[in-house]
């Protein structure tokens, strides 16, 4: 066999998600579960998708949000059995598939211009 | 001990029953054959001999050729001899041994070549952290492993003194490591974690119990 039909098998035991399509620049709400003293709740992180990583079970995404002042970024597995559900609240028009540029900017520079479908 | 010989085929990452992402590699192990059986009366010690990959004819000498011949198999490409293997999976001459022999969620080492770094520093090579500012005076030296010792005495420099010097390809055993799966049909075994070399090289999995 070659290599990548072993890689294909191992990677098939893992669940793929099925999440709304998305990419960097636009607006989601991750909601993800949370374990606490073995209880479990939800919780949900907004914010602007800064890229999309990887294929298969090792793809993941990162979201960044501003709280409090402070930049905060978040990186998802996609096939993380902790996401409950990733809603997208807006399309953004950006130019590139990773924008890190965001992180330099703050207030009115930081807009992403948004799609109209 | 129990042993097969393999190849890593890649890193990937599962999840375990807590939804933790687990690193882990795949490696494709076995089947191999047992092509020689050495013993205290005749090799002066015991031992079996594995032998794993398809070589080519034209690339085999007529020695092996004639080697393999005598186990009925056609000609491999990586050839070790495993000592000690277990009483329960005593092999006998022309056997096969595959992914079988070890259990889902026990401990296992594995061993591999790493990649070879050519010749390096000591800053990549042992984790010095170099002189540190470019001012006071230095100009070529901000990588330099420093002081080798005292002066006068010892008058030398200790054996094992960390220096520049080749890094990587070298034989290493990563111990321990868990078997999360085993699919004996398609010769496989996931390991957590991750093992030493290139994807595609040669790796040995054994366990010692």
């Amino acid at each position: 066999m070659s290599k990548n039909e072993f890689l294909t098998y191992a990677e098939s035991l893992v669940e793929v998600k099925e999440l709304p399509s998305f990419k960097a620049g636009d607006t989601v709400t991750v909601t993800y579960k949370i374990k606490e003293g073995g209880k479990e709740r939800l919780q949900n992180f907004q914010g602007v998708v800064l890229q999309r990583k990887g294929s298969g079970p090792t793809a993941t995404f990162t979201v960044r949000k501003i709280s409090s002042n402070v930049g905060v970024e978040r990186i998802f597995p996609v096939s993380s059995p902790f996401i409950e559900a990733v809603v997208v609240n807006k399309h953004g028009v950006v130019r590139r598939a990773r924008i890190f540029y965001l992180r330099g900017l703050r207030g009115k520079k930081a807009r992403i211009k948004e799609k109209r479908v | 001990m129990s042993g097969i010989i393999g190849k890593k085929i890649g890193m990937t990452s599962l999840y375990d029953a807590n939804g933790k992402n687990i690193p882990c590699t795949v490696i494709e192990a076995g089947p191999c054959v047992v092509t020689q059986v050495k013993t205290i009366e005749k090799d002066g010690y015991e031992a079996i001999q594995l032998s794993y990959g398809e070589r080519k004819e034209k690339h085999t000498t007529k020695a092996l050729k004639g080697h393999f011949a005598k186990a009925g198999v056609s000609p491999k490409r990586i050839v070790r001899e495993f000592t000690r293997f277990e009483v329960d999976h005593q092999k006998k001459f022309g056997d096969i041994v595959d992914v079988t022999v070890f259990i889902e969620g026990e401990f296992i080492d594995v061993i591999g070549t790493t990649k070879g770094k050519g010749f390096q520093g000591v800053v990549r090579r042992h984790g010095f952290s170099g002189v540190g500012g470019q001012t006071h005076g230095q100009h070529n030296r901000l990588r330099a492993p420093g002081s080798l010792g005292a002066s006068s005495w010892p008058s030398r420099v200790f054996k094992g003194i960390r220096m520049a010097g080749q890094m990587g390809n070298t034989r290493v055993k990563m111990i321990n490591l868990q078997v999360l799966k085993i699919v004996p049909e398609k010769n496989m075994i996931i390991v957590k974690g991750s093992v030493p070399g290139p994807n595609g090289s040669p790796i040995i999995v054994e366990r010692w119990s």
